[in-house]
């Protein structure tokens, strides 16, 4: 284990305060080695690292082999299709055959929740948790708050309003268990039928109203709407999506002057976030993806051991 | 001839607690005597000391699956009814979930023959409702009578047309069969793995609501009233299905219910781990909902005590949670978790007796002997006190998965008489 005291990163309930901290003070300080000339230190020389993604990605997938390669490391992808689970393979036994090729870690994107906690317990190698199923996504939840710490300074008592499906987001989740953990406070609005049960057990603010969920707000963070969810009637059409939740101008008229506006990617333009909000001065949606980068660099600096 | 000596004979018939010492002669209780007045002698092939010790009529589990014919790698007669011995239960009803569906007089005969020759306690088969549990034929409840059924269940699932439910009551009650009913409505728990609530929320898995359960609940209690024939809930797990039953009983609708141990022992916040042991259908509720279910089994609401063994393989269980299958095994634990519910003052001793052997008998029709001179010798004695850690190695049963492996139990069954033979033995000692 490294000094950094954690084998994995499997959910942002396991990192303390002073963790997150700690991961984005490396970020801040990795950052600058994505715009020099030559991308590459020799910081991970000679580790290997898989990227197993279970689910299609391209985002956080290129983020994570990115941030692995300018730290020098060698990087292995396997795609659900190239891999052996298409034979029928057990999860549990492909992670013991990667095992076996002795990488410094794995990071695993899946589409059922808990993967990731299932083959950590089971392999003695560091795992990652780049998305389970509906689940979390702490990668993604770090690099939010790299962002919002690096446009608003501070993230302790900023207002943020997440917006969408958020029983269906595993981001929208570690989101909210970050910012709350960091003391922010959070607002949720959405279609009733994609908020879950009991929400308000995160301690976050449940809205009726999405344009009185962003009222007053530094931050909106909007959700990727999965098409199919239409087809389980969780909202009757796109349009009216668009109409009552999408992320528009006329929505932003009700925030903070300065607020931003975050989005995960990929985005369905004109359905939960208009273009022309996506495209403004407002939004900080590309510096969330060159975060991403910086953000990975500290995880995997840290957890293949980076001294704390 | 057998002595056991000394034991505390619970009778749930006449709810009476007494001193006895039994006399066993062949497959007959011989002698039934107050303690000390039979004499040790050589007369005796062996003498059981059961100071300390409870004794009762052998248990009565109405929901067992024993996976034979079709998943023998799971469990199979053998191994299902050496777990029930084990367990304390000498007679145990079987699910029809096999491979093929226990729908037609072949494989009822099948698993009765098969148990006759290898069983080591007495399986009753329940039959499907509908031909391979498709909910769309009825089957033939008659001729499954017949060569021994003892009820009908499409258990995994509900019988959702409302009319074929409908003429199962009817149909069977003609039979003399009871209907065990699975009440879940799938649309709405569709794609769930556990309590849809507070839990689920944090842990990011999909759920299953209360609703879900309470629906067919509601609409077997309408159809029982309907067509005043009886109905069985099987695996109570809800506060709402409570009130449900709780109301149907004041109105006089022949219903009656069951619950499994893990639903008073155990709620929602044991899934935390991802632990698909703790994954089972219905799924561990809330905290409330395991107080309704207690009061419910201390008010009479809820009949039976009935485990819903449900072995699985590691193929089944070590994999991704959504992709687990649901069940968990029971036979080795309902004793010692019962007498949890006893030694909470929640349930009398002869109450949670006969909720394990009288109650259950009496719904599925079968004989049920009570300990009595000249009977058949039915008896499982249990030593209350024993403390001890479930380990794979004591649980008989093919599948291990259980969430209580690695926990500490208190109370072991020490040893079970079926028909006047010793069928199980502990081997575990202070």
């Amino acid at each position: 284990m490294s000094a950094f005291g954690h084998k994995d990163l499997l959910s942002i309930k396991q990192l303390s305060v002073s963790d997150i901290e700690f991961i984005l003070e490396v970020a801040t300080s990795l950052k600058e080695l994505i715009y020099r000339d030559i991308k590459k230190v020799p910081t991970l020389r000679g580790k290997s690292i898989i990227n197993f993604f279970y689910e299609p990605s391209t985002r956080t997938k290129t983020s994570f082999e990115m941030a692995a390669k300018i730290l020098g490391a060698d990087t292995i992808s396997i795609s659900a299709s190239t891999s052996s689970m298409v034979k029928g393979e057990t999860l549990i036994d492909t992670a013991k055959n990667l095992e076996a090729m002795n990488p410094d870690i794995i990071v695993i994107r899946h589409s059922s929740t808990g993967a990731p906690h299932l083959i950590a317990k089971r392999i003695k190698v560091g795992v990652i948790n780049a998305g389970d199923g509906i689940n979390e996504h702490p990668t993604q939840a770090l690099l939010d708050l790299f962002t919002i710490k690096e446009k608003k300074g501070e993230i302790k008592g900023l207002e943020v309003a997440i917006i969408g499906d958020i029983a269906h987001s595993r981001v929208a989740r570690s989101d909210i268990i970050a910012l709350k953990k960091m003391g922010a406070n959070v607002t949720v609005a959405g279609p009733p039928t994609m908020i879950p049960m009991e929400v308000e057990s995160f301690g976050v603010r449940l809205c009726h109203d999405p344009y009185e969920a962003v009222k007053g707000k530094d931050v909106v963070i909007g959700l990727r709407i999965q098409l199919e969810r239409q087809k389980k009637n969780l909202f009757p059409s796109l349009r009216e999506y668009s109409n009552m939740f999408g992320i528009s101008k006329k929505m932003l008229e009700f925030t903070k002057p300065d607020a931003i506006v975050m989005h995960p990617g990929p985005m369905n333009r004109g359905v939960e976030i208009m273009s022309d909000v996506a495209d403004s001065g407002r939004s900080v949606i590309l510096d969330q993806v060159t975060n991403g980068v910086a953000v990975r660099m500290a995880i995997l600096y840290l957890l293949i051991g980076g001294q704390k | 001839m057998i002595l056991i000596k000394g034991g505390t004979v619970v009778d749930p018939v006449k709810d009476r607690i007494e001193k006895l010492d039994i006399v066993i002669d062949k497959d007959r209780i011989k002698d039934l005597v107050p303690c000390g007045k039979i004499f040790e002698s050589d007369q005796f092939e062996f003498i059981i000391d059961a100071q300390g010790m409870i004794i009762t009529r052998g248990l009565v589990d109405m929901h067992v699956h024993l996976r034979e014919p079709g998943h023998e790698y799971k469990e199979d007669i053998r191994s299902g009814t050496l777990a029930a011995v084990a367990g304390g239960f000498t007679d145990i009803a079987c699910m029809p979930n096999t491979d093929p569906v226990n729908d037609n007089a072949s494989v009822t005969k099948f698993i009765l023959e098969k148990a006759a020759s290898q069983g080591f306690c007495r399986v009753h088969p329940i039959a499907a409702i509908t031909v391979a549990q498709q909910g769309k034929k009825l089957t033939e409840f008659g001729e499954l009578k017949k060569v021994g059924a003892v009820a009908v269940s499409d258990d995994g699932k509900s019988v959702l047309n409302s009319d074929l439910m409908r003429r199962a009551l009817e149909y069977a009650s003609y039979c003399g069969l009871a209907v065990i009913s699975h009440c879940e409505d799938p649309f709405i728990s569709e794609g769930g793995v556990m309590h849809e609530g507070r839990i689920s929320t944090q842990l990011g898995l999909p759920g299953i609501p209360a609703a879900s359960e309470e629906i067919m609940v509601a609409r077997d209690i309408l159809l029982s009233k309907l067509t005043k024939c009886p109905v069985h809930i099987a695996h109570v797990s809800t506060a709402g299905s409570v009130q449900l039953i709780k109301m149907a009983k004041e109105q006089g609708i022949p219903v009656t219910a069951e619950t499994a141990p893990h639903y008073f022992s155990l709620d929602h916040t044991a899934v935390m781990d991802y632990d698909t042991n703790t994954k089972v259908n219905p799924p561990l509720r809330t905290e409330e909902d395991v107080e309704a279910i207690k009061s419910a089994l201390k008010e009479d609401i809820i009949d039976v005590i009935a485990t819903d063994h449900a072995p699985h393989s590691p193929l089944e269980k070590e994999v991704e949670f959504d992709r687990a299958e649901f069940g968990m095994i029971g036979l080795q634990s309902a004793v010692p978790l019962v007498l949890d519910l006893v030694r909470e003052g929640v349930l009398e001793l002869t109450q949670a007796i006969k909720k394990l052997s009288v109650n259950p008998a009496f719904i599925l029709n079968i004989s049920w002997e009570n300990i009595n001179i000249g009977q058949k010798a039915n008896l499982t004695i249990i030593d209350p006190e024993f403390e001890y850690v479930l380990t794979e190695e004591m649980i008989l049963s093919k599948s291990k998965n259980t969430p209580f492996l690695g926990k500490k139990l208190k109370g072991l069954v020490k040893f079970t008489f079926v028909d006047g033979e010793l069928k199980f033995t502990s081997k575990l000692k202070f």
